[in-house]
């Protein structure tokens, strides 16, 4: 089973949001960049259908030279050889027009990736991959077997799930609890250095919006206590002040 | 300005969070066209759509469209705005929504833009702020092409009545044994419960409930208040809950009006769920509690003793 799993480059989920720039570029001081977590489900799942069928994973990353690191780390959890498409990933569409072309002709039985990055939330591109490579495209995905040709999943909905069948090939957007997270040994760490890590160019440039600037939310006002034995303050002030009840 | 609105039923009753997309496109000026799809919605209710502002309702009631097929439902909608002449598709997020939209962006070759948080600002170009950074930062972009496609997070619009009753029509659809290759075969789904993304009010617990067993003082409080039960990450990892309750950055987003959060730490990976609440309570033991930064009202204090009480104090205050 050939199976391409494609990871974004964000920054670590406690990392402070800030922008620089006149609030049009994100500000990267201190911040910590990792696979993003949906992203490292999809590969950890991967990691597992390996072992079980046999076969090979390449990890796609659609970004600047700076994500190297975040692509090694993917290597070092399991992942066979890598592909970097040097390009900032200026919008869902420019990523997923980017992996669409590489994936055309890869033979992939399944194109993994999170449901979502963390950076922008989109939740979109394993959509608009399936739409350009005319495969299914199924997230959020919460189990995932694979059975012969066919695929077995678990996809969440509001309020529950639904179970579906899918014949191979096709793209899913994954979250938990598809496997656990993996982390890297030693032995995976020191074989990452030298798997292949194919950088090539964009095809294309095609986006379909812009970013115009960022803002930060307002802050947050102070908290007000209420006594542990006087609760039915608290009923009083939901009622009157934030006007909720 | 035509614009179509995708809306979602669930046991036959169209989502709230699809009333709020209609009333979205609606305040946006011009003209609605709702589309629902599936023969398992009441015709009631998609007359009731008017109320919100659609002048016109398609109804595509194939019955192989009772399951939100995504390459399916991509299908018809796709056509469903080519018919209409719309320029403008407005739907909620939603874990249908947004993938079936991805695909719609493709065929109509459309932008596209999710979370959108606010009307869009039309004076020079088509722009649009999103919540970004899983709620700690917004961004607003531009919509470059022609067609455009808005998945809107809750509360991106007020719900206002105003309107009457829309014109429900037909909607006959082409769709290929293709658009079907994935077969949902069950679901699986918690049926007359307040689902966790539409709520206004939701009650969640976390590791500090120290087990299963002690939910259904929380359920107790939910229900007093007709309010969603959520958790945090341990807890649906452990299984005490199950997994669509799950709130955080790797979870469920929501954004009620009230958020109580009841033996949860305030990790940021959990408050990154909950950030877009309008007020926020918690209910905690440790007044060093994370999440008491983050909140608007709290109490330190054992569980166990506040939540039985808090039920009590609201029912008397009825
Ligand atoms: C990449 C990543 C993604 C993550 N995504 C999420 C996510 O989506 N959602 C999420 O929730 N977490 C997420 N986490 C985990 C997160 O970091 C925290 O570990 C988790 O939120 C903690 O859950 P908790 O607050 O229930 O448990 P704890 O941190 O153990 O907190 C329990 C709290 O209960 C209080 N308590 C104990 N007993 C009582 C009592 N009797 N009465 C009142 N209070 C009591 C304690 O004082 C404590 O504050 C993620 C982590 C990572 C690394």
């Amino acid at each position: 089973m050939k199976i391409l799993v494609c990871i974004t480059h964000v920054p670590d989920t406690t990392s402070r949001i800030s922008f620089t720039d006149g609030d049009t570029k994100f500000d990267t001081t201190g911040v910590q960049f990792i696979i993003g977590p949906y992203d490292d489900y999809a590969l950890a799942r991967a990691v597992e259908l390996k072992e079980q069928q046999g076969g090979s994973i390449t990890v796609l990353n659609v970004g600047g030279a700076e994500t190297e690191p975040t692509i090694r780390k993917a290597l070092a959890i399991g992942a066979d050889e890598a592909i970097r498409v040097n390009a900032e990933p200026g919008d869902s569409f420019f990523v997923a027009e980017q992996i669409a072309n590489v994936a055309k002709d890869g033979g992939y039985d399944l194109i993994l990736m999170g449901r979502e990055s963390i950076d922008f939330n989109g939740g979109m591109v394993h959509g608009i991959v399936g739409e350009i490579l005319g495969l299914p495209s199924i997230s959020p995905v919460m189990t995932l077997d694979i059975e012969g040709d066919t695929a077995k999943m678990a996809r969440e909905i509001e309020g529950g799930k639904e179970y579906l069948e899918v014949k191979l090939p096709l793209v899913a957007g994954c979250q938990e609890p598809i496997a656990e997270w993996k982390i890297p040994n030693m032995r995976g760490i020191m074989s990452a250095r030298t798997k292949p890590l194919k950088v090539v160019e964009p095809s294309g440039d095609a986006t379909n919006t812009k970013l115009q600037k960022f803002e930060r939310p307002p802050a947050k006002g102070d908290v007000k206590m209420i006594d542990a034995e006087n609760v039915g303050e608290l009923v009083g002030l939901l009622k009157n002040e934030a006007k909720v009840l | 300005m035509s614009i179509l609105v995708f809306v979602e039923s669930s046991e036959g009753q169209v989502k709230k969070t699809s009333i709020e997309a209609v009333a979205y496109a609606a305040a946006m000026g011009g003209d609605v066209t709702a589309i629902a799809l599936g023969n398992n919605i009441e015709n009631s209710e998609l007359e009731g759509l008017g109320k919100y502002g659609a002048s016109k309702v398609l109804h595509a009631d194939d019955e192989r469209l009772n399951q939100g097929v995504i390459q399916a439902y991509a299908a018809v909608i796709a056509k469903a705005m080519e018919d209409t002449g719309a320029e403008v598709l407005v739907l909620a997020n939603s874990s249908l929504g947004n993938p079936v939209s991805a695909r719609v962006s493709v065929k109509v070759d459309a932008s596209l833009v999710s979370n959108v948080t606010d009307l869009p600002d039309t004076s020079g170009g088509f722009k649009v702020k999103r919540s970004i950074y899983t709620g700690k930062a917004f961004a607003v972009v531009e919509l470059t092409k022609n067609k455009k496609i808005l998945a809107i997070k809750k509360n991106a619009a007020e719900v206002k009545e105003t309107g009457g009753s829309a014109a429900v029509e037909k909607y006959k659809v082409t769709i290929s044994d293709n658009d079907f290759g994935a077969k949902i075969t069950n679901t699986d789904k918690a049926t007359g419960e307040v689902l966790l993304p539409e709520a206004e009010i939701v009650v969640s617990g976390g590791r500090g409930l120290k087990g299963p067993e002690n939910w259904g003082m929380v359920e107790e409080l939910a229900k007093e208040l007709g309010a969603a039960t959520g958790c945090s990450k341990p807890v649906s990892d452990m299984g005490w809950r199950p997994h669509h309750e799950h709130v955080g950055q790797t979870g469920v987003k929501v954004s009620p009006q009230l958020y109580i959060a009841i033996g949860i730490s305030g990790a940021i990976q959990h408050l990154a769920g909950v950030n877009s609440s309008k007020y926020i309570v918690v209910i905690n033991k440790d007044p060093e509690a994370p999440f008491f930064k983050a909140a608007d009202y709290g109490i330190v204090g054992d569980a166990f003793e506040i939540v039985p009480k808090l039920t009590e104090a609201l029912r008397a205050a009825k």
